[in-house]
């Protein structure tokens, strides 16, 4: 079989620069392919990558070594042998991350993003997804449309990707049917449009015998094409559309090689960009006008999305990484409350409440996420009630951020639209979220500007605001020496407020129970009351638990800089269990009292607690002492 | 006029855009730089991702000593130019032992490259390392994140790398853990022969062909660079007309006969060969089926 697609050798040979001209022009595809266990789309791949000559000898004859020692396909080559990256996966013969794969036709330069079709790998496909361009769903004709299939379809339809090709693949074990073709891409046109896949093409293939691959075969005279290269070579997607769109570009370095030079470094998200257009950087709201654009090989006269560039400005405005550099007239808004749809990408459930760092182009902010309006189930594509959601779920959810983030719609711009949120204890990327819009609450609910302000407040009081955070084991000590700690500002004329776990618990917080995100929700209103005490003027005590770093970190957030003190009651667990005053910890060990911390709950430990006091080395008295003077010394 | 960006214009510009981005959380990040064409490329797009400042960060050559001579010119030519510094590390236990890749075989990588990494790493407390390697090399490397997690005793675990959304790189990491970061992932071979063309960047004479003293050894052809290779009894050097697809240590790297003196040439000759561009290495082939995988878990970049 010739194949048109794939430059002949003599071209090569006979006029190299000729050649390289015509492939230094070639444009971009990356697409993802998506199948089931045995749908045959490593074997696909491979094949791809054998046809385009991006198998070399050595490569082969480990490949033929390879088929007839593992392979599945008897004594002849099997493709998926190539593609099977990792020691442990090719022993259990299946794939198990997202792997890129590489290969160029005349026209196009290609990168597959190889994603895995089992049950539990949903993160996997929306990673390999999140940057392709189109996504081949493969089926295998005996089988025809399954669960996996749908759930594939849907995902990529979720992540935005507006190309999909169905390719129907092992034509060859039903006999080149023309009516398994039909049925099966009738079947699944059903179902797309169900999910809002208006648009994909069909096509018959297989993989393992080279059929519509490069070429229109023979055992397909009923097929009018396209062939799958030649579909992946001509479908229209890339820049021409990101361009149209108003300029945006998320600074992510600032240059400043010496005083006379500032320049904002990034890649533009999207529109195009000229010397003299008028920008304004959010979110400040500044205006000026772009001066020049600068680069290594001399100063361009236009940028567009996709490049990456370094900006100047014509006035001296404050820009930062996080800032987005806009076009003056069509700038993206600005909000810190969402809706989102979220892929949990973690082991560990997500957690309502909770703060997480949460990355949004070149923005980090601290973000809660509540608990989902409903998770979508991949399969059926039913909307459930659900409290959280764990590894591979997918929900909608509300989320709110600790300051407001400049966005767009997922829809619209990917960039700013798509995030991930990262865990704040272990740094592990535990989802990925594309914004919806923004919530018209906080659009609407304005801060009320009072004329009063904390400061005057203090000043009348003639002390600094200051939140002292307790937090320590039960039966720590915690509550005794707050109480001597009050006792004492008190005689020195300090105005001050004693917040008590358990007695915040009998009011503001009796709706609140002792789970995981129920303790969170308890610190969150919490610090929430302590923060307006401290607005107040007032020196605030609390003594909780508080078990969580996570938590005690979002409260150190909401307050200024230096006035939250971490103080550490420092009690081993036997030293509190053996003075239990309230009995709680018999209760516990007997199983009565249930996620007690210490027992059944985890109690982390401040890292870098601003005081940290050890029960078994000093008295109550002394501690307190110690705290007034570390706060007013 | 359409501007659409053609494939070679979104790699540059999305290694441009992974070096910035390693910048907004490392506190002391590092180049390694090994001399070979990909660490040209690679420290080239670190010029453009910075100017007009110089790229903020040294270069680190891991040295074994036994690298060509060639390489070691250019490598301090470079250097010069770009106005970077220069790190050169060589593991004194490797040096004190005299460690060599003719009598130590695979103790050679283990200890100059593998164990001269760490050292260096930890000497200087670098806590991100840019490194030029790309998907399409091998196997498992197909699967690497571009910012890929190290222990903080560099281990390297397959299932624990955080997944790469978008252009979106979570780079937060504990105290003692490290990352190394892969700006040309997404490159292939002709990728970066084609933008070492376009962009004119300086590689290694190496790479083209000409006439030098070699001897063929268990199906590779070795040349004898400097006076430090053994010849065995009746083993003469004989003049051949070579070049090299990759380069390392000079004993370790196979050349290819070739007439191949220009760029074009050698484009021409690599599009038109048959065997892959590792095939040289003898490093891939220790242990067998997943030695490189293996390697990478003990800290091999």
């Amino acid at each position: 079989m010739t194949d048109p697609v794939y430059v002949t050798d003599a071209l090569i040979a006979e006029d190299i620069d000729a050649y390289l001209a015509g492939h230094e022009k070639k444009s971009l595809l990356r697409f993802i392919t998506c199948g089931s266990v045995d749908d045959g789309k490593s074997t696909l791949i491979g094949r791809l990558l054998y046809d385009s000559k991006m198998i070399f000898e050595d490569q082969l004859a480990a490949l033929e070594a390879d088929s007839k020692r593992v392979g599945t396909q008897g004594q002849e080559i099997d493709f998926a042998l190539l593609v099977d990256g990792l020691a442990a996966e090719r022993e259990q013969g299946i794939t198990i991350d997202v792997a890129y794969r590489f290969f160029t036709t005349e026209k196009r330069k290609f990168i597959v993003a190889d994603t895995p079709g089992h049950e539990q790998y949903t993160r996997n496909m929306v990673t390999g997804a999140s940057t392709a361009d189109l996504a081949v769903i493969l089926i295998d004709a005996r089988k025809g449309v399954l669960t996996q299939t749908r759930r594939h379809s849907f995902l990529a339809h979720l992540i935005g990707i507006k190309h999909i090709i169905l390719a129907v693949n092992k034509m060859d074990l039903v006999d080149y049917d023309k009516a398994v073709f039909d049925r099966i891409t009738l079947a699944y046109r059903a179902f797309a449009s169900e999910i809002g896949i208006t648009n994909f093409t069909a096509i018959p293939i297989s993989g393992f015998k080279g059929d519509n691959i490069t070429a229109l075969s023979d055992n397909t005279p009923w097929f009018k094409g396209p062939a799958l290269i030649e579909h992946l070579e001509n479908v229209e997607v890339g820049s021409a559309a990101d361009e149209a769109k108003p300029f945006r570009l998320p600074v992510q370095w600032v240059n400043r090689p010496n005083l006379d030079f500032r320049g904002f470094s990034g890649q533009l998200a999207s529109g195009r960009v000229r010397p003299g257009d008028a920008v304004r950087i959010l979110p400040s709201g500044k205006t000026t006008t772009v001066d020049r654009i600068v680069t290594l090989d001399g100063d361009l006269d236009q940028a567009v999305a996709g490049q990456s560039v370094t900006l100047t400005l014509a006035d001296e405005v404050d820009c930062s990484r996080g800032d987005v550099i806009a076009a003056a007239d069509a700038p993206p808004e600005a909000a810190d409350q969402f809706e989102a749809t979220l892929v949990w990408m973690a082991d560990e459930a997500m957690i309502a409440g909770r703060a997480y760092w949460l990355k949004l182009a070149t923005q980090s902010v601290s973000a809660t996420v509540q608990a989902p309006k409903y998770e979508i189930n991949v399969n059926t594509l039913d909307h459930l009630a659900a409290k959280t959601l764990e590894l591979n779920g997918i929900g909608v959810v509300e989320l709110s951020t600790d300051k407001p983030i400049t966005f767009e719609a997922y829809a619209d711009n990917r960039t700013l639209g798509g995030f991930i949120l990262i865990d704040k204890l272990t740094n592990a990327t535990v989802a990925a979220g594309m914004l919806h819009f923004s919530l018209r609450r906080a659009q609407n609910v304005h801060w009320q500007a009072t004329d009063i302000d904390r400061d005057m407040r203090a000043n009348l009081k003639n002390q600094r605001p200051a939140l002292l955070w307790f937090t320590g084991l039960s039966g720590s000590g915690k509550s005794t020496i707050a109480n001597l700690v009050e006792k004492k500002l008190h005689r020195m004329n300090r105005h001050s407020f004693l917040l008590d776990g358990d007695n915040v618990r009998h009011g503001l917080n009796r709706d609140l129970g002792f789970t995981e995100a129920d303790r969170i929700e308890n610190i969150r209103r919490v610090g929430e009351v302590a923060k307006l005490m401290s607005d107040a003027g007032l020196i605030v005590i609390t003594a909780f638990i508080s078990p969580f770093r996570a938590e005690r970190e979002m409260v150190r957030g909401m307050l200024p800089e230096g006035e939250f003190l971490e103080i550490f009651i420092d009690t081993p667990l036997a030293e509190a269990e053996k003075r239990d005053v309230k009995g709680l910890y018999k209760k516990a060990r007997a199983g009565q009292l249930k996620n007690f911390t210490g027992i059944d709950s985890p109690y982390e430990a401040p890292e870098n607690p601003e005081i940290r006091i050890d029960t078994t080395a000093m008295t109550p008295e002394e501690a307190a002492d110690l705290i007034i003077d570390r706060l007013l010394g | 006029m359409s501007s659409e960006l053609t494939h070679l214009d979104r790699l540059e510009a999305e290694s441009i855009h992974i070096m910035r981005e390693v910048m907004a959380d490392a506190t002391k990040p590092v180049m390694l730089y090994s001399v070979g064409k990909d660490s040209a490329v690679m420290l080239h797009l670190a010029r453009k991702a910075f100017y007009p400042s110089p790229p903020p960060f040294p270069l680190l050559h891991v040295d074994t000593t036994w690298k060509f001579q060639a390489m070691y010119e250019l490598r301090d030519r470079m250097a010069a130019e770009s106005g970077m510094e220069l790190i050169v590390y060589q593991n004194p236990e490797a040096k004190a032992r005299g460690i060599n890749p003719f009598d130590h075989g695979p103790l050679h990588t283990d200890m100059w490259k593998t164990e001269g990494l760490k050292q260096a790493l930890d000497l200087h407390g670098f806590d991100v390392a840019f490194g030029g390697a790309r998907r399409d090399e091998e196997k498992s490397r197909a699967k690497e994140r571009i910012f890929s997690f190290r222990t903080a005793s560099h281990g390297w675990d397959p299932k624990k790398q955080r997944p790469e959304l978008w252009n979106l790189y979570n780079a937060r990491k504990a105290k003692g853990e490290s990352i190394r970061v892969f700006p040309i992932s997404n490159w292939t071979e002709l990728d970066i022969w084609q933008y070492i063309a376009r962009e004119n960047i300086p590689i290694v004479p190496l790479y083209f062909a000409a006439p030098r003293p070699t001897v063929e050894r268990d199906g590779l052809l070795l040349m004898v660079d400097d006076d430090r290779f053994p010849l065995k009894d009746g083993e003469v050097p004989v003049e051949r007309s070579v070049r090299f697809r990759t380069l390392g240590c000079y004993p370790l790297t196979g050349a290819v006969e070739s007439e191949a003196r220009t760029l074009s040439e050698v484009i021409q000759e690599m599009l038109l060969t048959t065997t892959s561009e590792r095939q040289g290495r003898i490093i891939d082939k220790d242990g067998g089926d997943a030695s490189m995988e293996k390697k990478k878990q003990e800290g091999y970049f």
